[in-house]
Protein backbone atom coordinates (compact mmCIF):
# COMPACT_ATOMS: atom_id res chain seq x y z
CA UNK A 1 0.00 0.00 0.00
CA UNK A 2 2.43 2.68 -1.13
CA UNK A 3 1.02 6.12 -0.88
CA UNK A 4 0.46 7.55 -4.30
CA UNK A 5 1.92 11.03 -4.59
CA UNK A 6 0.21 12.91 -7.27
CA UNK A 7 2.60 15.62 -8.34
CA UNK A 8 0.21 18.39 -9.22
CA UNK A 9 1.85 21.67 -10.11
CA UNK A 10 0.73 24.37 -7.85
CA UNK A 11 -1.20 26.75 -10.03
CA UNK A 12 -2.02 29.13 -7.26
CA UNK A 13 0.67 31.61 -8.17
CA UNK A 14 -0.26 31.55 -11.84
CA UNK A 15 -2.96 34.08 -11.15
CA UNK A 16 -0.45 36.37 -9.53
CA UNK A 17 1.81 36.21 -12.55
CA UNK A 18 -1.05 36.92 -14.91
CA UNK A 19 -2.24 39.79 -12.76
CA UNK A 20 1.22 41.24 -12.80
CA UNK A 21 1.27 41.13 -16.59
CA UNK A 22 -2.22 42.59 -16.77
CA UNK A 23 -1.31 45.48 -14.53
CA UNK A 24 1.87 46.08 -16.48
CA UNK A 25 -0.09 46.40 -19.73
CA UNK A 26 -2.75 48.53 -18.13
CA UNK A 27 -0.16 50.96 -16.86
CA UNK A 28 2.06 51.12 -19.91
CA UNK A 29 -0.59 51.57 -22.57
CA UNK A 30 -1.19 55.25 -22.83
CA UNK A 31 -4.27 56.17 -24.75
CA UNK A 32 -2.31 59.03 -26.19
CA UNK A 33 -4.81 61.79 -26.64
CA UNK A 34 -3.87 64.12 -29.41
CA UNK A 35 -3.88 67.71 -28.33
CA UNK A 36 -2.77 70.83 -30.05
CA UNK A 37 -3.19 74.51 -30.72
CA UNK A 38 -6.25 74.75 -32.89
CA UNK A 39 -6.46 77.29 -35.59
CA UNK A 40 -8.94 78.14 -38.26
CA UNK A 41 -7.52 79.09 -41.62
CA UNK A 42 -9.07 81.84 -43.62
CA UNK A 43 -10.76 80.86 -46.82
CA UNK A 44 -8.97 81.26 -50.08
CA UNK A 45 -9.76 84.76 -51.29
CA UNK A 46 -11.25 85.11 -54.77
CA UNK A 47 -8.87 86.36 -57.41
CA UNK A 48 -10.38 89.81 -57.69
CA UNK A 49 -10.34 90.31 -53.95
CA UNK A 50 -9.11 93.67 -52.81
CA UNK A 51 -8.00 93.62 -49.20
CA UNK A 52 -9.63 96.34 -47.10
CA UNK A 53 -7.52 99.24 -46.03
CA UNK A 54 -6.64 98.91 -42.39
CA UNK A 55 -5.21 101.68 -40.32
CA UNK A 56 -1.63 101.13 -39.37
CA UNK A 57 -2.38 101.59 -35.69
CA UNK A 58 -4.82 98.71 -35.71
CA UNK A 59 -2.19 96.25 -36.79
CA UNK A 60 0.16 94.66 -34.32
CA UNK A 61 3.08 93.39 -36.27
CA UNK A 62 5.12 90.46 -35.06
CA UNK A 63 8.08 89.41 -37.14
CA UNK A 64 10.15 86.35 -36.53
CA UNK A 65 13.37 86.12 -38.43
CA UNK A 66 15.30 83.06 -39.46
CA UNK A 67 17.37 83.19 -36.29
CA UNK A 68 14.19 82.97 -34.25
CA UNK A 69 14.46 86.55 -33.03
CA UNK A 70 11.35 88.55 -32.46
CA UNK A 71 10.58 91.98 -33.83
CA UNK A 72 7.40 93.45 -32.43
CA UNK A 73 6.15 96.75 -33.84
CA UNK A 74 9.62 97.50 -35.11
CA UNK A 75 11.39 96.73 -31.86
CA UNK A 76 13.27 93.70 -30.69
CA UNK A 77 11.48 91.86 -27.98
CA UNK A 78 11.89 88.89 -25.73
CA UNK A 79 9.23 86.23 -26.10
CA UNK A 80 8.27 86.51 -22.45
CA UNK A 81 7.13 90.11 -22.94
CA UNK A 82 5.01 89.30 -25.95
CA UNK A 83 1.86 88.40 -24.07
CA UNK A 84 1.69 91.59 -22.03
CA UNK A 85 2.50 93.77 -25.04
CA UNK A 86 -0.16 92.07 -27.12
CA UNK A 87 -2.67 92.46 -24.32
CA UNK A 88 -1.92 96.16 -24.05
CA UNK A 89 -2.46 96.49 -27.77
CA UNK A 90 -5.74 94.55 -27.94
CA UNK A 91 -7.14 96.13 -24.82
CA UNK A 92 -6.21 99.68 -25.75
CA UNK A 93 -9.64 100.81 -26.92
CA UNK A 94 -8.61 104.18 -28.27
CA UNK A 95 -11.52 104.71 -30.64
CA UNK A 96 -14.72 103.32 -32.06
CA UNK A 97 -15.31 99.69 -32.89
CA UNK A 98 -16.15 98.39 -36.32
CA UNK A 99 -19.63 98.46 -37.77
CA UNK A 100 -21.00 94.99 -37.22
CA UNK A 101 -23.96 94.15 -39.50
CA UNK A 102 -25.01 97.78 -39.64
CA UNK A 103 -24.69 98.30 -35.90
CA UNK A 104 -21.85 100.46 -34.77
CA UNK A 105 -20.21 98.92 -31.74
CA UNK A 106 -18.97 102.28 -30.54
CA UNK A 107 -16.09 102.77 -28.17
CA UNK A 108 -14.89 99.89 -26.08
CA UNK A 109 -16.56 100.18 -22.70
CA UNK A 110 -14.95 97.16 -21.10
CA UNK A 111 -11.37 97.87 -22.15
CA UNK A 112 -8.96 98.77 -19.41
CA UNK A 113 -6.15 99.87 -21.67
CA UNK A 114 -4.64 103.30 -21.72
CA UNK A 115 -6.81 104.50 -24.61
CA UNK A 116 -3.84 105.79 -26.53
CA UNK A 117 -4.66 107.19 -29.95
CA UNK A 118 -1.59 105.59 -31.47
CA UNK A 119 -2.68 102.07 -30.61
CA UNK A 120 -5.71 99.98 -31.55
CA UNK A 121 -9.23 101.43 -31.70
CA UNK A 122 -11.19 98.49 -30.43
CA UNK A 123 -10.55 94.78 -29.79
CA UNK A 124 -12.69 93.88 -32.78
CA UNK A 125 -10.54 96.03 -35.02
CA UNK A 126 -7.21 95.00 -33.57
CA UNK A 127 -5.37 92.66 -35.88
CA UNK A 128 -2.29 90.74 -34.94
CA UNK A 129 -0.19 89.92 -37.94
CA UNK A 130 2.52 87.34 -37.61
CA UNK A 131 5.15 87.24 -40.26
CA UNK A 132 7.85 84.66 -40.16
CA UNK A 133 10.68 83.62 -42.35
CA UNK A 134 10.57 80.33 -44.19
CA UNK A 135 13.61 79.31 -42.22
CA UNK A 136 12.12 80.07 -38.81
CA UNK A 137 11.96 77.14 -36.47
CA UNK A 138 8.49 75.75 -36.05
CA UNK A 139 8.91 75.55 -32.29
CA UNK A 140 9.45 79.30 -32.06
CA UNK A 141 6.56 79.99 -34.39
CA UNK A 142 4.20 77.95 -32.28
CA UNK A 143 5.45 79.55 -29.10
CA UNK A 144 4.61 82.95 -30.55
CA UNK A 145 1.14 81.76 -31.52
CA UNK A 146 0.71 80.34 -28.06
CA UNK A 147 1.68 83.62 -26.40
CA UNK A 148 -0.77 85.53 -28.57
CA UNK A 149 -3.60 83.13 -27.82
CA UNK A 150 -2.68 83.41 -24.17
CA UNK A 151 -3.12 87.17 -24.42
CA UNK A 152 -6.64 86.71 -25.77
CA UNK A 153 -7.47 84.07 -23.19
CA UNK A 154 -6.36 86.32 -20.36
CA UNK A 155 -8.53 89.17 -21.62
CA UNK A 156 -11.53 86.94 -22.16
CA UNK A 157 -11.05 85.46 -18.76
CA UNK A 158 -10.96 88.87 -17.16
CA UNK A 159 -14.12 89.99 -18.90
CA UNK A 160 -15.90 86.78 -18.08
CA UNK A 161 -15.09 87.15 -14.40
CA UNK A 162 -16.26 90.73 -14.48
CA UNK A 163 -19.53 90.08 -16.22
CA UNK A 164 -20.53 86.63 -15.10
CA UNK A 165 -18.32 85.96 -12.12
CA UNK A 166 -16.71 82.80 -13.44
CA UNK A 167 -13.50 82.18 -15.39
CA UNK A 168 -13.96 81.82 -19.13
CA UNK A 169 -12.66 78.24 -19.46
CA UNK A 170 -15.24 77.14 -16.89
CA UNK A 171 -17.97 79.00 -18.72
CA UNK A 172 -16.95 77.35 -21.96
CA UNK A 173 -16.81 73.91 -20.37
CA UNK A 174 -20.24 74.22 -18.87
CA UNK A 175 -21.55 75.26 -22.26
CA UNK A 176 -19.88 72.27 -23.87
CA UNK A 177 -21.58 69.97 -21.39
CA UNK A 178 -24.94 71.52 -22.06
CA UNK A 179 -25.12 72.76 -25.60
CA UNK A 180 -28.83 73.38 -25.55
CA UNK A 181 -28.51 75.99 -22.85
CA UNK A 182 -29.16 79.22 -24.72
CA UNK A 183 -28.24 81.43 -21.84
CA UNK A 184 -24.76 79.93 -21.62
CA UNK A 185 -24.41 80.13 -25.36
CA UNK A 186 -25.20 83.81 -25.27
CA UNK A 187 -22.63 84.39 -22.57
CA UNK A 188 -19.90 82.50 -24.41
CA UNK A 189 -20.62 84.29 -27.64
CA UNK A 190 -20.74 87.62 -25.91
CA UNK A 191 -17.25 87.13 -24.50
CA UNK A 192 -15.94 85.81 -27.78
CA UNK A 193 -17.40 88.73 -29.66
CA UNK A 194 -15.97 91.21 -27.21
CA UNK A 195 -12.47 89.89 -27.74
CA UNK A 196 -12.44 88.19 -31.13
CA UNK A 197 -9.25 86.31 -31.86
CA UNK A 198 -7.79 87.94 -34.95
CA UNK A 199 -4.38 86.52 -35.63
CA UNK A 200 -3.40 86.53 -39.24
CA UNK A 201 -0.42 84.96 -40.88
CA UNK A 202 1.33 87.17 -43.36
CA UNK A 203 3.11 85.79 -46.37
CA UNK A 204 6.47 84.50 -45.13
CA UNK A 205 9.71 86.12 -46.11
CA UNK A 206 12.31 84.02 -47.78
CA UNK A 207 15.81 84.52 -48.92
CA UNK B 1 -10.42 0.65 7.67
CA UNK B 2 -10.24 4.07 9.03
CA UNK B 3 -6.53 3.69 8.86
CA UNK B 4 -6.55 4.10 5.10
CA UNK B 5 -9.29 6.62 4.79
CA UNK B 6 -8.18 10.17 4.39
CA UNK B 7 -9.31 12.60 6.93
CA UNK B 8 -12.07 14.78 5.59
CA UNK B 9 -11.66 18.51 5.90
CA UNK B 10 -14.41 20.72 7.07
CA UNK B 11 -14.43 23.25 4.23
CA UNK B 12 -13.40 22.46 0.69
CA UNK B 13 -11.10 25.16 -0.69
CA UNK B 14 -12.46 27.26 -3.55
CA UNK B 15 -11.04 26.02 -6.76
CA UNK B 16 -8.83 28.74 -8.09
CA UNK B 17 -7.51 26.78 -11.02
CA UNK B 18 -9.63 28.72 -13.50
CA UNK B 19 -8.59 32.09 -12.13
CA UNK B 20 -5.51 32.31 -14.33
CA UNK B 21 -7.70 31.62 -17.33
CA UNK B 22 -9.94 34.51 -16.49
CA UNK B 23 -7.04 36.82 -15.94
CA UNK B 24 -5.33 35.70 -19.11
CA UNK B 25 -8.50 36.38 -21.01
CA UNK B 26 -8.49 39.93 -19.68
CA UNK B 27 -4.83 40.24 -20.49
CA UNK B 28 -5.34 39.13 -24.07
CA UNK B 29 -8.28 41.44 -24.43
CA UNK B 30 -6.16 44.42 -23.43
CA UNK B 31 -3.25 43.31 -25.55
CA UNK B 32 -5.41 42.98 -28.62
CA UNK B 33 -7.46 46.14 -28.21
CA UNK B 34 -4.63 48.54 -27.50
CA UNK B 35 -3.28 49.46 -30.87
CA UNK B 36 0.12 50.97 -30.67
CA UNK B 37 -0.09 53.16 -33.77
CA UNK B 38 -2.15 53.01 -36.90
CA UNK B 39 0.57 54.06 -39.29
CA UNK B 40 4.16 53.25 -38.81
CA UNK B 41 6.33 56.26 -38.82
CA UNK B 42 8.85 56.69 -41.54
CA UNK B 43 10.01 59.72 -39.65
CA UNK B 44 11.68 59.87 -36.33
CA UNK B 45 9.10 60.47 -33.68
CA UNK B 46 8.70 64.24 -33.81
CA UNK B 47 9.55 66.05 -30.62
CA UNK B 48 6.49 68.21 -30.38
CA UNK B 49 6.69 71.80 -29.27
CA UNK B 50 4.94 72.62 -26.04
CA UNK B 51 2.18 75.13 -25.60
CA UNK B 52 -0.20 76.09 -22.85
CA UNK B 53 -3.29 76.89 -24.87
CA UNK B 54 -3.86 73.39 -26.15
CA UNK B 55 -7.19 71.83 -26.88
CA UNK B 56 -7.87 68.15 -27.00
CA UNK B 57 -8.80 66.72 -30.34
CA UNK B 58 -12.07 64.92 -30.17
CA UNK B 59 -13.56 62.47 -32.64
CA UNK B 60 -10.52 60.58 -33.78
CA UNK B 61 -12.21 59.42 -36.96
CA UNK B 62 -12.44 63.02 -38.14
CA UNK B 63 -8.78 63.78 -37.66
CA UNK B 64 -6.23 63.31 -40.39
CA UNK B 65 -2.66 63.58 -39.33
CA UNK B 66 0.27 65.00 -41.25
CA UNK B 67 3.70 64.35 -39.84
CA UNK B 68 6.62 66.64 -40.44
CA UNK B 69 10.07 65.84 -39.24
CA UNK B 70 13.32 64.09 -39.84
CA UNK B 71 13.41 60.94 -41.91
CA UNK B 72 14.61 57.71 -40.36
CA UNK B 73 16.17 56.74 -43.65
CA UNK B 74 18.40 59.69 -44.35
CA UNK B 75 20.09 58.03 -47.32
CA UNK B 76 16.80 57.64 -49.14
CA UNK B 77 14.88 60.73 -48.20
CA UNK B 78 17.60 63.17 -47.37
CA UNK B 79 18.49 64.84 -44.11
CA UNK B 80 16.76 67.79 -42.56
CA UNK B 81 13.66 68.22 -40.51
CA UNK B 82 11.31 69.00 -43.35
CA UNK B 83 10.14 65.62 -44.58
CA UNK B 84 6.39 65.21 -44.77
CA UNK B 85 4.66 61.94 -44.12
CA UNK B 86 1.12 61.25 -45.27
CA UNK B 87 -0.41 57.90 -44.37
CA UNK B 88 2.67 55.72 -44.42
CA UNK B 89 4.63 57.32 -47.21
CA UNK B 90 7.04 60.18 -47.37
CA UNK B 91 5.42 62.76 -49.60
CA UNK B 92 5.62 66.39 -50.60
CA UNK B 93 3.27 69.27 -49.98
CA UNK B 94 1.84 68.65 -53.46
CA UNK B 95 0.31 65.40 -52.26
CA UNK B 96 -1.59 66.99 -49.40
CA UNK B 97 -4.81 67.78 -51.34
CA UNK B 98 -5.09 64.19 -52.54
CA UNK B 99 -4.54 62.98 -49.00
CA UNK B 100 -7.28 65.23 -47.64
CA UNK B 101 -9.73 64.29 -50.37
CA UNK B 102 -9.02 60.65 -49.73
CA UNK B 103 -9.65 60.99 -46.01
CA UNK B 104 -12.84 62.91 -46.72
CA UNK B 105 -14.21 60.03 -48.73
CA UNK B 106 -14.12 57.91 -45.58
CA UNK B 107 -16.55 60.03 -43.62
CA UNK B 108 -20.10 61.04 -44.34
CA UNK B 109 -20.82 64.25 -46.19
CA UNK B 110 -22.32 65.93 -43.16
CA UNK B 111 -19.19 65.45 -41.10
CA UNK B 112 -16.75 66.91 -43.60
CA UNK B 113 -16.90 70.46 -42.18
CA UNK B 114 -15.87 69.11 -38.78
CA UNK B 115 -12.79 67.38 -40.07
CA UNK B 116 -9.58 68.55 -38.54
CA UNK B 117 -6.08 68.22 -39.84
CA UNK B 118 -3.55 67.67 -37.14
CA UNK B 119 -0.04 68.74 -38.01
CA UNK B 120 2.49 66.86 -35.95
CA UNK B 121 5.66 68.66 -36.69
CA UNK B 122 9.01 68.51 -35.03
CA UNK B 123 9.89 71.74 -33.31
CA UNK B 124 13.04 71.97 -35.36
CA UNK B 125 11.28 71.86 -38.70
CA UNK B 126 10.88 75.07 -40.64
CA UNK B 127 7.88 77.33 -40.87
CA UNK B 128 8.21 77.28 -44.66
CA UNK B 129 7.19 73.64 -44.82
CA UNK B 130 4.23 74.23 -42.53
CA UNK B 131 3.13 77.17 -44.64
CA UNK B 132 3.35 75.09 -47.83
CA UNK B 133 1.09 72.51 -46.22
CA UNK B 134 -1.24 75.18 -44.99
CA UNK B 135 -1.63 76.73 -48.44
CA UNK B 136 -2.45 73.32 -49.88
CA UNK B 137 -4.98 72.72 -47.12
CA UNK B 138 -6.60 76.03 -47.89
CA UNK B 139 -6.84 75.07 -51.55
CA UNK B 140 -8.99 72.09 -50.66
CA UNK B 141 -10.90 74.00 -47.99
CA UNK B 142 -9.62 71.98 -45.07
CA UNK B 143 -9.65 74.97 -42.80
CA UNK B 144 -9.64 73.45 -39.35
CA UNK B 145 -6.15 72.64 -38.32
CA UNK B 146 -4.47 71.82 -35.09
CA UNK B 147 -0.80 72.26 -34.47
CA UNK B 148 -0.03 69.29 -32.34
CA UNK B 149 1.71 70.26 -29.14
CA UNK B 150 2.27 68.84 -25.75
CA UNK B 151 0.72 70.57 -22.81
CA UNK B 152 3.17 72.78 -21.05
CA UNK B 153 2.83 73.77 -17.46
CA UNK B 154 1.88 77.39 -17.15
CA UNK B 155 4.31 79.46 -15.21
Amino acid sequence: MARRENPEINAGSMADIAFLLLIFFLVTTTMNVDSGVSKKLSEKPPEDYVPPIIKEKNIFEVNINRNNDLLVEGERMDIKDLQSTAMAFIDNGGGDGKIDEGVATGPCTYCQGEKSISSSDHPNKAIISVQSDRGTEYGTYLKVQDELIKAYSALRNRLSKERYGIPFPELEDSYKDDRSNLELKKKVEDIKRSYPEIISDAEPTSN
Amino acid sequence: MSKFRKKKKGMPAVNTASLPDIVFMLLFFFMVTTTMRETDLKLENPSLPSATEVKKLEHKSLVSTIYVGKSKDVARHGAGFNRIQLNDKIATAEDVPAFIINSRSKVSEAEVPFMTTSIKADKESNVGTIIDIRLKLRDVNALKISYSASKAVDN
